[in-house]
């Protein structure tokens, strides 16, 4: 009755001892199980660094001077932890429950999602709301198209996309990026907790239009930072570095696409290049390389554009569609006001088009292979 | 010479247990089955009982459908047994050899003066005939067809497969018989491909009247379904036909003796083979012979053909008629604590996600065990790296899955075979049964199309 259930955490404690009975007598030694293990892998450099960076923004913004190493990474730890036990437990409760309905074994894809739901959060975000978020997105995003191969969307963008436009006041403003801030006391004088992408949305206190790009410029924190990650954002977004480092491990074990990385900083690098030719305003005048340190940008093209069940199939389809994530990113960022990050709508926008974009790169392999037909 | 196709995409299994260059005698055979089972929806009709007296040639059964297609004992002696499986479905049939060899005689006249309606009846009466694949369904040839053209891969080069160019050594005269014959059965030509990095030495290489092709690269290259897709792929409403090389000698014997004389020689290989070499025996032979004390003791798969296309036959099991080796590797049947964690210094695998690759490591002693469980489908790119065909290879299986024969059609179902997607079941991290999908969908075009 629970066969499911037995199986999943039998082949978690073994590599079961299924023989091949059809087809191939021998097999590769990859499965979804070691898939899914490289890329929780790969996680870890931006895991462990947003852990400690929440500790680190929770010291500037209230004046701790004397936090050690550990003391910091401690308190990120602290707030992440939960964030991580509440997704993985509500996530798998109802993968197993559906696995047990539908008598099928239990996929290994949300143990993935389940590390990157917390790592797209604000540190502050409610954990009842994280329960939520991720409930939503497996039952919404994933089950009800039949569950793990099957999705449309993003399950972990979709859990951000569902927060973000349930609870706009808690994954929005200044106030929601650093732990503790929203409480209101204790925090250094003047010190506003604006992740880089509010900044360059809206200027420091004054609108961004007034500004000049260099005065603009000199509101955002340091390329170097931003591209070390010292800067206030979502758990696991901060570091550019981090995310590289397991962009890396991506591509080498091959279990990204590196077409998809590829194309996507290609397309935003090129559409951040074309707003500064337009340069009507200074946020399209900043210089191209910071919208791929800013905000999400990094994270959603490593570990989110890259999911290759709702992304395209097809590795011609993967290019466009990596280069249409990186345009649509940063066209919404600048030009819409409303949405200072891009990067979420444009993979879930792309996300709704990867089956058309496949559908005519195989419509062009049906008429070639049509004229080669007329033409014998 | 023509240009030399390169094939890209593709790959070469390191398994433990290559055949040595050494052709080793073997004491004859006592038993012998054909194998209706071989034969791809074949539904056979007796036209023997056991006990009955047969020769090399006599006919066992026929097909239910063409019963022009007899299929023949490759051996002289009596019928010991009709083995059947569920449902009374015919496994094998099986002949005590006498030890005497003696053959049906086949009339064969000057081979100018024969039409090709006489060739035919002549292949067709000798039991031949079955070793004719045609291209599309990858299935025994139609007689009643005249294909487009003929193509023979003169190398094989799955996993251990035996090295043609060693095994039919020696067989030239009657190789060059068979092509000449071949001519008689089509209007276009024959092509035949050969590795191109022994373009010169081939034994391939001296034969004449044929249209040459070389090719490079890893598996499948020596497909022959490949070789077809990059010289003249095959359209909707074209029929082309296939057939090894060991099928092209026995023709030529034919011609050259009026007799079937399916002796041939096979690989025995595999990491449980204590010393992999070739051996000398006549279709169909069974294996118990060949294996005593060859092999390892331990649970071991015995494997008529290769690795990854060929059929499980039990210790006391047959060859199979297409078949020139036979592999042994051992089971897998054990857990393997945490094994999906473990860093897997020893595990081989086409991605790069175990540390083996880092190694110099030159054969891997691989085992039966599925390595995982079977999942949804979830990784993509992982066929198309080894499909070296302008085919989408995932959209294609999905359509089969669907039974939308118009979009089988449209995304190449006429070109493929099962072995074509081999690979893409070895490589698949859900462990996707690909070559069952693919017959399922050859299977049922056969279906529509008639």
């Amino acid at each position: 009755m629970f066969h499911s259930s037995f199986e999943a955490f039998e082949s978690f404690l073994f590599v079961p001892d299924k023989v091949t009975n059809r087809g191939a007598h021998i097999r590769d030694a990859i499965d979804l199980k070691r898939t899914m293990t490289v890329v929780i892998i790969a996680l870890m450099p931006a895991l462990l660094f947003g852990m400690w960076n929440v500790g680190y923004q929770h010291s500037i913004a209230f004046g701790i001077k004397d936090w050690t190493l550990i003391q910091t990474f401690v308190f990120g730890f602290l707030k992440v932890f939960p964030i991580i036990v509440v997704s993985y437990v509500v996530g798998l409760g109802i993968e197993f429950a559906f696995a047990q309905i539908r008598h099928h074994e239990v996929n290994e894809g949300f143990l993935v999602t389940g590390m990157l739901i917390p790592l797209i959060m604000p540190v502050d975000v409610p954990l009842w709301m994280v329960g939520l978020a991720t409930a939503f997105s497996v039952v919404i995003g994933k089950e009800v198209f039949g569950g793990t191969g099957m999705n449309v969307f993003n399950p972990a963008l979709l859990a951000r996309a569902f927060v973000f436009f349930a609870y706009p006041s808690k994954m929005s403003g200044d106030l929601v990026w650093i732990s503790g801030l929203a409480g209101g006391h204790g925090m250094v004088d003047g010190f506003s907790g604006a992740t880089p992408l509010a900044i360059a949305a809206t200027g420091a206190g004054e609108t961004a239009h007034n500004m000049t790009v260099s005065q603009l410029v000199s509101h955002l924190p340091s390329a170097s930072d931003m591209f070390l990650g010292f800067i206030p954002g979502s758990i696991g977004e901060t570091s550019t570095l981090a995310i590289l480092i397991g962009a890396a491990i991506l591509m080498i074990t091959g279990i990204g696409s590196w077409k998809i990385i590829v194309s996507v900083f290609a397309g935003g690098f090129g559409m951040a290049l074309l707003l500064n030719a337009f340069g009507a305003n200074p946020y399209m005048q900043i210089p191209a390389y910071y919208h791929l340190i800013m905000g999400g940008f990094a994270f959603g093209a490593v570990f989110m554009a890259t999911d290759p069940v709702t992304g395209a199939q097809t590795e011609k389809g993967k290019w466009i569609y990596g280069f249409l994530i990186g345009v649509m990113a940063i066209l919404i960022r600048v030009l819409n006001p409303a949405y200072p990050e891009g990067m979420m709508l444009a993979i879930l926008l792309l996300n709704t088009f990867a089956s058309l974009i496949d559908h005519y790169v195989v419509q062009s392999n049906i008429r070639r292979r049509l004229r080669r037909a007329t033409n014998a | 010479m023509s240009k030399v196709i390169k094939i890209r995409k593709g790959l070469d299994i390191k398994l433990a247990g290559k055949a040595e260059k050494v052709l080793e005698r073997l004491e004859i055979s006592s038993t012998y089955a054909v194998k209706p089972t071989d034969f791809t929806g074949l539904v056979p009709k007796l036209l023997i009982k056991p006990e009955d007296k047969v020769k090399a040639g006599t006919p066992l059964f026929f097909d239910k459908y063409k019963p022009e297609i007899l299929f023949t004992s490759p051996i002289s002696g009596s019928v010991k047994a009709v083995n059947r499986g569920e449902r009374r479905a015919i496994l094998e049939v099986v002949i005590e050899a006498d030890g005497a060899q003696d053959y049906e005689k086949f009339e064969v006249a000057s081979q100018e003066s024969q039409s090709r309606e006489e060739v035919k009846t002549i292949l067709l009466k000798s039991g031949i005939w079955p070793g004719i694949k045609q291209r599309p369904y990858a299935i025994v040839a139609n007689p009643v067809d005249v294909p487009k053209a003929i193509f023979i891969s003169g190398l094989d080069t799955s996993p251990l497969a035996p090295d043609l160019d060693f095994s039919v050594n020696g067989e030239e005269g009657a190789l060059q018989k068979g092509f000449d014959i071949l001519h008689k059965l089509t209007d276009g030509k024959v092509h035949l491909t050969i590795p191109a990095d022994r373009s010169a030495t081939s034994v391939f290489a001296k034969i004449k009247g044929v249209e040459m092709h070389e090719i490079t690269g890893p598996h499948p290259a020596g497909n022959v379904g490949i070789q077809i897709h990059h010289i003249e792929p095959l359209n909707k409403g074209e029929v082309v036909w296939t057939l090894d090389p060991w099928t092209v000698i026995f023709i030529g014997r034919l011609f050259l003796n009026g007799v079937y004389d399916a002796s041939k020689v096979i690989s025995l290989a595999g990491s449980e083979v204590l010393k992999p070499r070739y051996y000398r025996l006549i279709s169909g032979a069974s294996i118990s012979r060949l294996i005593e004390g060859r092999v390892s003791d331990g649970s071991n798969r015995f494997i008529s053909g290769n690795v990854l296309t060929g059929q499980r036959v039990p210790s006391h099991g047959y060859l199979g008629f297409y078949d020139n080796q036979l592999t042994v590797i051992p089971e897998g049947k054990h857990f393997e604590f945490l094994g999906w964690a473990a860093p897997g210094f020893n595990k081989y695998s086409a991605s790069r996600t175990f540390f083996s690759k880092l190694l110099p490591i030159k054969s891997f002693r691989l085992d039966t065990n599925m390595n995982g469980g079977e999942r949804a489908f979830v990784m993509t790119g992982q066929y198309e790296k080894v499909f070296p065909m302008d085919i989408y290879p995932v959209h294609l299986l999905k359509a089969i899955l669907a039974e939308d024969v118009e979009a089988m059609e449209n995304l190449g179902i006429y070109e493929v075979a099962e072995e074509d997607f081999a690979l893409c079941e070895f490589v698949c991290t859900s462990k996707i049964e690909v070559q069952e999908i693919v017959r399922k969908g050859l299977d049922l075009m056969i279906k529509e199309m008639n």
